[in-house]
């Protein structure tokens, strides 16, 4: 499995969060508004705006993925996950996510239940987390 | 001969062997693997890339191969286990004999979802949560959370109304009766019984929990019921699509065994009805 790899990766953004989670920074939504999320086919096409809020005491953040090219395909980064195209982390940890093709969006954590945005998405996360640590896929 | 039986039908003895037989599967360690496999495909399979086991016409022949394995390993330690199914539309509380102490268990307690009693609860300790995406290594449950319904007879009879196997463009905004079934679009039968169960179940590591195979077992046994339904209905698609298992493609992981040789269960077991 990839996690080490993963979390060398996310070190930097995690560090950030943490810093700034631990200092209590109550951050406003920022929700750039991006063009609607499905064409008339129910293809998904833009990808949504970024996100960056305390939610229930967590930290969470979205945002179109810019690093393109070291997670991509299947059994690449992201353990063995594909490429959403968009990342979305709680205190910093990847919450693994995919976009449907109507639109909407589902996480790892809750993998049946399709949500409208990101930010909906993470949300439910940490509903659902009951304030336990996101981590890699860990094994044995 | 495997016969898969109503789980509701068991006797004590039955129970007690699937039980026992799941949880030596955990202690040597195969069981995790069965969930690694499931978590590596919900992960990487989408709607525009690759897709084998969801979201995706071989959404059905690969759990139904998926399910044979398990229930192999099942065997491979009492030979006498076969997999039971819950039909929800019938056993649809949480006063189910499914969730009884000396069977499954039953929901989590409020405060952590925890599930508290049963073979598979956390102080039984044969019951770790090793393959998890979150911190907690105990099995949790919330069934019914919300005033959450499972699906109805009725809707099941509609869903099992649907001619048409599958539909272009494959995926979840397919219709047809693939994707009625496993709930992407309309009425919604798989996807909200893994929603009305929570915890694990929800999630993508959802043979965490051991009621995933009873459920699976079931939807299994509704693919075959709509296949007696409509005889002329065939899988789709037949050949040439990208990204899609064709009826005469392997499938991964196993790539010796492709949707056409899954058609008929009765090779490999058989049910304990005949409708």
């Amino acid at each position: 499995m990839s996690g080490i790899t993963r979390r060398r990766a996310l070190g930097a953004a995690a560090g950030a969060a943490a810093g700034l989670a631990a200092a209590g920074a109550a951050h406003a939504a920022i929700q750039t508004t991006g063009p609607r999320p499905q064409d008339a086919h129910g293809g998904a096409t833009a990808v949504p705006g970024s996100f960056d809020e305390v939610y229930q005491g967590r930290r969470i953040e979205g945002g179109p993925t810019h690093d393109g090219g070291h997670d991509g395909g299947h059994g690449g980064g992201h353990h063995g996950g594909h490429d959403a195209g968009y990342t979305v982390r709680i205190d910093g940890e990847e919450l693994h996510v995919m976009r449907n093709a109507d639109g909407t969006w589902i996480s790892v954590i809750n993998h049946y239940e399709p949500r409208a945005t990101p930010r909906a998405l993470a949300r439910a996360a940490v509903t659902e987390l009951q304030g336990a640590a996101l981590v890699p896929l860990a094994l044995g | 001969m495997t016969v898969r039986k109503n789980q509701a039908q068991l006797t004590a003895d039955e129970k007690r062997r699937f039980v026992n037989a799941l949880l030596a599967l955990k202690r040597n360690g195969q069981y995790d693997t069965f969930v690694t496999t499931h978590n590596a495909f919900i992960m990487s399979d989408t709607d525009n890339g690759d897709r084998v086991g969801h979201r995706s016409p071989s959404f059905l022949p690969w759990h139904r191969r998926f399910l044979i394995q398990f229930e192999q390993a099942l065997q491979s330690v009492d030979r006498s286990v076969t997999l039971p199914y819950w039909d929800w539309t019938a056993d649809r509380t949480t006063a189910s004999s499914l969730w009884a102490a000396d069977f499954l268990g039953g929901t989590g307690r409020a405060r952590d979802g925890q599930v508290m009693d049963g073979p598979f609860a956390a102080a039984s300790g044969g019951w770790t949560v090793n393959v998890r995406v979150d911190g907690r290594a105990f099995l949790r449950r919330s069934l019914g959370a919300g005033g959450r319904q499972l699906p109805t007879r009725a809707e099941v009879d509609s869903v099992l109304a649907m001619s048409t196997y599958d539909a272009p463009p494959w995926n979840s905004a397919s219709d047809g009766f693939r994707n009625h079934l496993e709930g992407w679009r309309g009425v919604n039968l798989h996807n909200r019984v893994h929603v009305w169960v929570g915890g694990q179940m929800a999630t993508g590591v959802s043979p965490n929990d051991p009621v995933f195979w009873l459920h699976h077992a079931f939807i299994d046994k509704l693919w075959a019921d709509w296949q007696r339904r409509h005889p002329d209905s065939a899988y789709l698609p037949a050949a040439g699509t990208p990204n899609v298992v064709d009826l005469r493609e392997s499938m991964r992981p196993w790539d010796d065994v492709t949707p056409a040789d899954m058609l008929d269960h009765r090779p490999h077991y058989t049910y304990d009805t005949a409708a």
